[in-house]
């Protein structure tokens, strides 16, 4: 089972902890947002990837399981 | 029909104008002046076959699904999506469904949605009670443009014609939306029902699984549910015998510009455009080019535009579709460059202000546009609107960013020697013209934002 | 009932414990909330990321909120002042200087609130969430009151100190808060910094004559007991409020 990561571009608010806890996956754009690769997360990063979404202030990143 | 050939596509198969015997459909019997009456309305398409009593659910009228799914429909609100799918997936939901009729008609250049429900009201009301039948839906909530003054008040009229509603049959509700681009996408507008503002919301979960009032939700494009009340009547047989295989039946289309008589006119899929001009009476300056499928939607240089076929299948290679049916003409003495940058600042201004990429990319690209368009453009200008474009789509949490992207691309790619003559001379003579693109004439009312734009990361050294 | 022996014989290693957990209790909040500012700033730098100083911030609150609940207990367990553990959470209810230890409890539940929401977040919306995270800014200044009308030994340097320093540290922290443009409501603003402005000035006069003026043992409302003179005569001194 794989799993993916999502913004919530709603919530979020630029605070950038995310791409700090895992550059692997999260480069920031020139106004401050997230910028997801949408490679599937190999298990090795998923608790970079937990953390980093424990880490954001709005909630705005998602660990997703991927469907199917 | 005259206009040389195409240089690049061939002749459509299907030359048909609307003025074929076959049309109007929709539009057949469409009054003068004000709106069409309850017992004209049933002496011209005959009872819809509604339920009688509660003794006819679901089973019943899962017919109707069946008959939309034959029939091919896809939903004219812009997206295209097909109907019975939208509805057997609202039917299949645990709880009571609700259904909304989409009027909110953000779109500037386009006025079908609110033309419809002016002078037809009762075309929309029997599909939307027919679809709300089909999902087990117990209430009818229309939702139009407040600024379409005209079409509330026929709705309302309409309503109360209907009263008191038989048994088993849905509550009618009527509800005005703010005039705003981004009012009418599916989630706003469930947003706005469930008393927030008109913005989107993420996703999931979809309308169709919780929307208004938490309850699924089947929200169907006014013109769409009109389809489905003939539809219900005559079969899905009789849709196809309009339009093209993959794309059949009759549309809606809403052409202005240099035309005789720009307004809202009944077209079969595939009709050429050339006939669609010719019915409004012919241009009245040349065409430089046509925008479809509205402020979201790709140009098509004029000289693609004789012999050009409207269905999906003639459009795709222009990269182009109807959207919600918006076909808007540009004049040869217009300035595209202008009339881009104009738009550009529009669509960045509509912006909700919810999501930063959409926020601060649409400014970025408008205010870019502007430096091309005033030969202020710094060094790699287009770079940076490609780079832009890049940051921009699908960062969003609606369709918005990416329709700019899209309309502001296809602008940059059909009128690249314009726009690369203003960059090293400025200004023309075009640009001070009055505009020929129509928005929204009067200010917004207090723009459905969310949430400011971003606040910028101060980093120390 | 304390004879006044006992009072004489000087204060228990939980009085101690008490004022010095106090003081560290309000070392550590002052400095959540200048990490606070430094956190919703956004002010960062390579070797002091975002996250650091966003986890910083939550690891110092909670050493707070530990140094705090010590401080309770330990001035529950001091004999010398009659202090119960419901005086932490019910404000103005006890004997032993009503109104100023009252000061505390009020603090204490705000932060309690506070805590509990953070420690929740997950669960709660993130408006609501923020808006009891603003009660800090409350808690604060009455923590600090508490700490001025509690304190039998208000007056050593030290301590004085350390207070007049944390209430420059918070300060600074709010007008770096407030110039940023936060609240947003202009005179929302306004009313925040004059606000702290106010409350400092009270301090600079209320001081002299409270605290740190004569006999303020015996005017905060310690029964009069406890009271070094009280023993032997037959006034009608009492406890105040």
């Amino acid at each position: 089972m794989s799993h993916s990561l999502r913004v919530n571009p709603i919530t979020c608010e630029a605070h950038g902890m995310c791409a700090e806890l895992l550059p692997e996956r999260i480069t920031l754009d020139e106004w401050g947002y997230p910028v997801i690769d949408d490679v599937p997360l190999p298990p090795a990063l998923l608790d970079h990837a937990r953390r980093a979404a424990q880490a954001c202030p709005t909630f705005a990143l998602l660990v997703e399981r991927e469907r199917g | 029909m005259t206009g040389s050939q195409p240089l690049t596509i061939e002749a459509p198969p299907i030359v048909q104008s609307h003025a074929a015997p076959a049309l109007p459909r929709l539009l057949a019997g469409i009054p003068a002046h004000g709106a069409m009456h309850l017992d004209e309305h049933l002496a011209i398409h005959g009872q819809a076959p509604l339920a009688r009593g509660r003794a006819r659910g679901r089973r019943g009228a899962s017919t109707l699904i069946d008959q939309l799914d034959r029939s091919g429909l896809r939903g004219r609100g812009g997206a295209g999506f097909p109907t019975a799918t939208k509805m057997r997936a609202v039917a299949t939901a645990r709880r009571r469904a609700i259904v909304v009729a989409n009027a909110a008609e953000g779109e500037p250049a386009s006025l079908k949605d609110r033309t419809l429900l002016e002078t037809l009201p009762h075309l929309v009301l029997d599909g939307g009670i027919l679809a709300a039948q089909a999902v087990g839906a117990d209430e009818l909530i229309v939702c139009v443009c407040e600024s379409a003054g005209a079409s509330v008040d026929s709705v309302a009229r309409a309503i109360k014609e209907r009263l008191p509603t038989p048994d088993g049959s849905p509550r009618l509700h009527l509800t005005t939306v703010p005039e705003h681009y981004v009012a009418g996408q599916e989630s706003a507008l469930v947003n706005y029902l469930n008393g927030g503002p008109a913005t989107p919301t993420f996703t999931p979960p979809m309308p169709f699984e919780q929307g208004v009032r938490r309850r699924p939700t089947l929200i169907n494009n006014a013109e769409t549910l009109a389809h489905i009340a003939l539809i219900a009547r005559q079969g899905s047989q009789w849709f196809r015998q309009l339009g093209t295989p993959t794309q059949p039946g009759s549309a809606l289309v809403t052409l202005s510009g240099p035309v005789a008589h720009p307004g809202v006119y009944e077209i079969e899929h595939g009709a050429s455009l050339s006939s669609l001009i010719d019915a409004a009476g012919g241009t009245t300056a040349r065409p430089r080019a046509a925008l479809l499928g509205g402020y979201a939607g790709t140009w098509i240089g004029g000289e693609f535009l004789y012999g050009l076929a409207l269905s999906e299948e003639h459009l795709a290679p222009h990269g182009a579709s109807l959207g919600a049916g918006v076909v808007l003409l540009l004049s040869e003495d217009a300035c595209p460059v202008a009339e881009t940058t104009r738009v550009a600042h529009w669509l960045a201004g509509q912006s909700t202000g919810q999501c930063g990429p959409c926020v601060n990319g649409l400014d970025a690209l408008a205010t870019t546009v502007q430096e091309i368009a005033a030969g202020a453009a710094q060094a790699k200008a287009t770079q940076r609107i490609d780079r832009l474009a890049s940051l921009v789509r699908r960062r969003g949490a609606c369709g918005h960013p990416d329709g700019a992207v899209n309309f502001i691309l296809s602008a940059l790619d059909v009128f690249a020697t314009d726009f690369a003559d203003h960059a090293r001379h400025g200004r023309c003579d075009g640009c001070m013209r009055p505009a020929e693109l129509p928005l929204p004439a009067t200010p917004l009312t207090a723009a459905p934002t969310d949430r400011r734009s971003a606040s910028e990361p101060v980093s120390i050294r | 009932m304390t004879t006044p022996s006992l009072a004489a014989a000087g204060p228990s290693i939980y009085w101690y414990l008490t004022r010095s957990t106090g003081a560290v209790a309000l070392l550590l909040l002052t400095f959540a909330i200048a990490l606070g500012v430094v956190d919703v700033r956004r002010w960062s730098t390579p070797r002091w990321p975002r996250f650091l100083v966003d986890s910083l911030h939550r690891n110092v609150s909670l050493l707070a909120m530990v140094f705090l609940m010590l401080h309770i207990l330990t001035s529950v367990l001091d004999s010398f002042a009659p202090i119960s553990p419901l005086d932490a959470f019910i404000p103005f209810a006890g004997s032993y200087r009503p109104f100023w230890l009252g000061l505390g409890a009020v603090s204490f539940d705000l932060l309690l609130a506070v805590t509990f929401t953070s420690l929740l977040r997950q669960r709660m919306g993130y408006a609501s969430w923020r808006a009891i995270h603003w009660l800090t800014y409350a808690s604060w200044p009455i923590a600090l009151l508490h700490g001025f009308g509690t304190g039998s030994d208000v007056k050593s340097t030290w301590l004085l100190a350390l207070s007049i320093a944390c209430l420059a540290v918070v300060l600074a922290a709010v007008l770096a808060r407030t110039l940023a443009g936060w609240p947003e409501n202009l005179s929302r603003r306004s009313a925040a910094l004059g606000g702290a402005g106010i409350f400092s000035l009270f301090l600079l006069v209320w001081l002299p004559s409270g605290p740190l003026g004569s006999e303020w043992a015996r005017r905060s409302g310690t029964p009069s007991s406890l009271l070094p003179h009280a023993h032997g005569t037959t006034t009608s001194s009492g406890s105040h409020r």
